[in-house]
């Protein structure tokens, strides 16, 4: 039972980080692959319909880990605070320039909406990419599985540790790469013309740098958290992401060489998928690694909810997350085709 | 200043007082707009599609900003009430994942349909739409008032062998008779606000002469709706709500009246100053019988005062809690008397020539939000000081490696933004005031009229 819920856990942060990692790729990349009104207006129509529902994939992943491993919740929430609220401020300012910028159409204020949404789009990976740092090098949990870390302290990796250090910052760049690249894969698929063009250029450029960070972050990976790495290439099921995350890449190549598009935007989310899940299939059942003492750990154990709580989620959600399909397939079904701006007053 | 729990209950208040400003304007507005779509479908005259489409737009301003606030509390739960969330995530976060798997996924699935899909999809898939957000919003409200009714009155539990708390019923815990009874109390005051605002929308419109025809339907479709909603909501759902509180919260039923002393024939106070120090109540006006009366049925009914439970059981801000349950209460009753002429105004038809009254129901929109506030005020501090009534302390609950300063910094930033916010917010609602109601394709889109030329 716990293990299905890890897996479940895994399912929906796995789900946000394709869906709204795409709306994120493309907010950080539409300052450059749009330069009118009328292209960045084709960029928030490919996303606009979409953007919401995937930061509900978010809350959904929070939802269930409070009900599944509340420890895991409350100890990384209130350890991570001070980024949790960076997070937070950025999501506000996100959803507010994407809903706003259409309302009122003097030039100003739709340049001043797009650079706030084109920042806080390329903040949000940098900080979600070095929270899965954090997870991965580990926090100085206390026996009693609560912990406190400062933004910063000398970088280095080694104890006493902050949330930013050279890994961390080197997982949030890799991040802020895989992601906006992401991006461009969705809006080669999505738009058309000069926008396409441009998201196909940025596409190729970015891919490649994924495909030569991957490993170099691999290898940094080897100087904070060994047993990872030791478990990725021994366990049968991050093996198998491992192999996933590769045929991902390969079809991003193929898809964007071939312009079958929709292809590298599958491969791409693919990808993402297969790292996440290599990562998750080679920690557990470590959820929040404690250093220097690893027995410290919170793990899918140690710190889920009681039986009757995990039961009583079967009931209901499978049903939930059913219906959730459909309506993301409903939505990319209604929006099918390519995204044209909208007549203005009438859309993003 | 020391202590962090002043900052994490400050900050909490603060962001969920600022967030609840947006849903309970927009479940109100939910239903009303199916309303007038339904009463489009029904004439088949387009000036109400006309007047939905109006308040759809109004309806997406404020659900954005009901998304965007409404994020941070979710994660606020883990941030700064960790010990609370370890304690009682097991149960809580099963409707608090629900709301995102049932409700959230729906509503977001859906709103840009409603909002900008008009032309795209056939009017019945529109109307269709309109009813899944109503459906979303209301439902997101059930898991919400549940989580909350939890930590009012607990039921569907077990204390677990590592002491934190463990579902034992589902269904025990989503129909619990508090969170049924909370919810069509918190409901109904939504459909209060949603009302008043649309009354008051309307009465600017005939004070000023512009869309003279969209301010009838305004204030017809304001003032039925209100004056029904304000009646419920003092009675069965106020008073239902009342007569749980005197069974399960004593001693908060007795802070909310002031009432220090037991006795039968309880008073309800109409007026008066509770003196923590002399522990009585100076200056009352009171209605003798009828406290006993409406929270156990009889008039010769005891209701103990605060002095016969244990002191450290006592809310810990009594006169906060007894202010905010008057304006509440006073509140409720001043919008049914102003709803009541109002309604019998209307349907005498002389509503439109009464300037008076339509001042009155212009100026009145802010009360319902004062009013929803004081009634979320008077639950929440009615609860102290218990953060789950009778199993955790609200002192117990918070996160143990947050220093005060840190939060301090936190709630100082949220001021700032949501300040910001406030303002963007009031800018493109007063926007789409002065554009008014107007026709699909005619008067163009709101953007062609820079300052928000009317086009009455």
């Amino acid at each position: 039972m716990v293990e299905i819920w890890f897996a479940i856990a895994v399912v929906m942060i796995g789900g946000y980080v394709v869906l709204d990692g795409f709306d994120f790729g493309a907010g950080a990349l539409h300052l450059f692959v749009a330069r009118n009104d009328t292209e960045r207006r084709q960029v928030l129509a490919a996303i606009g319909p979409y953007w919401d529902g995937n930061e509900v994939w978010l809350l959904a992943s929070g939802g269930v880990l409070f009900l599944a491993f509340p420890k895991v919740l409350a100890s990384g929430l209130s350890g991570f605070y001070f980024a949790i609220f960076l997070v937070l401020w950025a999501l506000i300012l996100r959803g507010i320039a994407i809903e706003f910028r259409s309302h009122v159409e003097a030039p100003l204020w739709r340049a001043a909406w797009d650079a706030v949404f084109g920042v806080v789009s390329l903040a949000l990976p940098l900080l979600f990419g070095a929270a899965l740092g954090n997870l991965v090098r580990g926090v100085p949990l206390s026996s009693d599985g609560w912990f406190t870390l400062a933004l910063f302290t000398d970088f280095s990796a080694r104890p006493p540790v902050g949330i930013l250090d050279w890994y961390t910052i080197a997982a949030g760049a890799f991040a802020v790469v895989a992601i906006v690249a992401h991006g461009a894969t969705f809006l080669v698929w999505k738009t058309d013309a000069a926008v396409q063009a441009r998201s196909r250029r940025a596409a190729i450029t970015l891919y490649a740098m994924v495909a030569i960070l991957w490993p170099l972050l691999t290898l940094a990976t080897w100087f904070v958290n060994r047993p990872m790495l030791t478990a990725a290439v021994s366990r049968p099921l991050s093996l198998l992401a491992l192999l996933v995350a590769v045929a991902g890449l390969a079809a991003v190549a193929a898809g964007l060489r071939r312009h079958r598009e929709l292809m590298s935007f599958a491969g791409s989310a693919a990808f993402i998928l297969g790292i996440l899940a290599a990562t998750a299939a080679s920690i557990f059942p470590v959820m929040l690694r404690a250093i220097p003492d690893e027995a410290l750990s919170l793990t899918a154990y140690n710190a889920s909810a009681g039986p009757g709580s995990l039961r009583a989620g079967m009931w209901w959600w499978p049903a939930g997350f059913a219906l959730a399909l459909v309506y993301l397939a409903t939505l990319f079904a209604l929006h099918r085709g390519k995204a044209a701006a909208a007549r203005q007053g009438e859309g993003y | 200043m020391s202590d962090p729990l002043l900052w994490h209950r400050l900050q909490f208040a603060f962001t969920i007082v600022y967030h609840y400003l947006f849903p309970q304007l927009t479940m109100g507005l939910a239903l009303i707009i199916v309303v007038m779509k339904t009463m489009g479908r029904r004439s088949g005259n387009p000036r109400w599609d006309d007047a939905a489409r109006f308040w759809i737009r109004i309806f997406g301003i404020n659900f954005a900003m009901g998304v965007v606030t409404g994020v941070p509390m979710e994660f606020q739960f883990g941030t700064n009430w960790a010990r609370f969330s370890e304690f009682a995530g097991g149960i809580i976060g099963q409707t608090l994942a629900m709301e995102g798997i049932f409700a959230f996924f729906l509503e977001s699935s859906f709103l840009g349909l409603l909002v900008f899909g008009e032309r795209r999809l056939s009017a019945r898939a529109h109307y269709l739409t309109s009813i899944a957000l109503f459906v979303g919003s209301w439902l997101s409200a059930y898991f919400i008032v549940c989580t909350n009714a939890f930590m009012q009155h607990p039921v569907g539990y077990e204390i677990g062998a590592n002491g934190t708390l463990q579902l034992v019923s589902l269904r025990a815990f989503l129909f619990s008779p508090w969170a049924l009874a909370q919810y069509a109390h918190t409901m109904v005051a939504a459909v209060v606000t949603g009302a008043f605002v649309v009354t008051a929308v309307g009465a600017y419109y005939a004070l000023q002469r512009v869309h003279l025809e969209q301010a009838a339907r305004f204030l017809r479709v304001g003032v039925v709706t209100g004056a029904i909603a304000s009646l419920m909501s003092a009675f069965p759902t106020g008073d239902l709500q009342a007569k749980l509180v005197a069974r399960y919260q004593p001693v908060a039923l007795a802070a909310m009246e002031g009432r220090f002393e037991s006795g039968p024939m309880a008073g309800i106070v109409l007026i008066g100053q509770p003196n923590l120090r002399e522990e009585r109540l100076d200056n009352p006006i009171v209605v003798p019988g009828f406290l006993s009366f409406l929270a156990y049925g009889t008039f010769h009914s005891n209701v103990r005062g605060l002095k016969a439970f244990p002191r450290d059981t006592w809310p810990d801000n009594i006169e906060l809690l007894y202010y905010s349950f008057h304006v509440m209460a006073g509140l409720g009753t001043l919008f049914i008397l102003i709803m009541g002429v109002a309604g019998l105004l209307e349907w005498r038809r002389r509503l439109l020539e009464q300037r008076g009254m339509l001042w009155v129901l212009m100026l009145a929109f802010p009360f319902p939000y004062i009013a929803n506030t004081a009634g979320w005020m008077t639950a929440e501090l009615g609860r102290q000081p218990w953060l789950v009534y009778g199993l955790m302390r609200t002192a117990d609950g918070a996160s143990p490696t947050v220093h005060s300063g840190t939060v301090l910094f936190t709630l100082i930033g949220f001021t700032g933004l949501y300040f910001v916010l406030g303002l963007l917010f009031l800018f493109l609602v007063s926007r789409e005031i002065a554009h008014g109601p107007v026709p699909l394709d005619a008067g163009g889109p709101i953007h062609a009229a820079p300052g928000g030329v009317s086009h009455g």
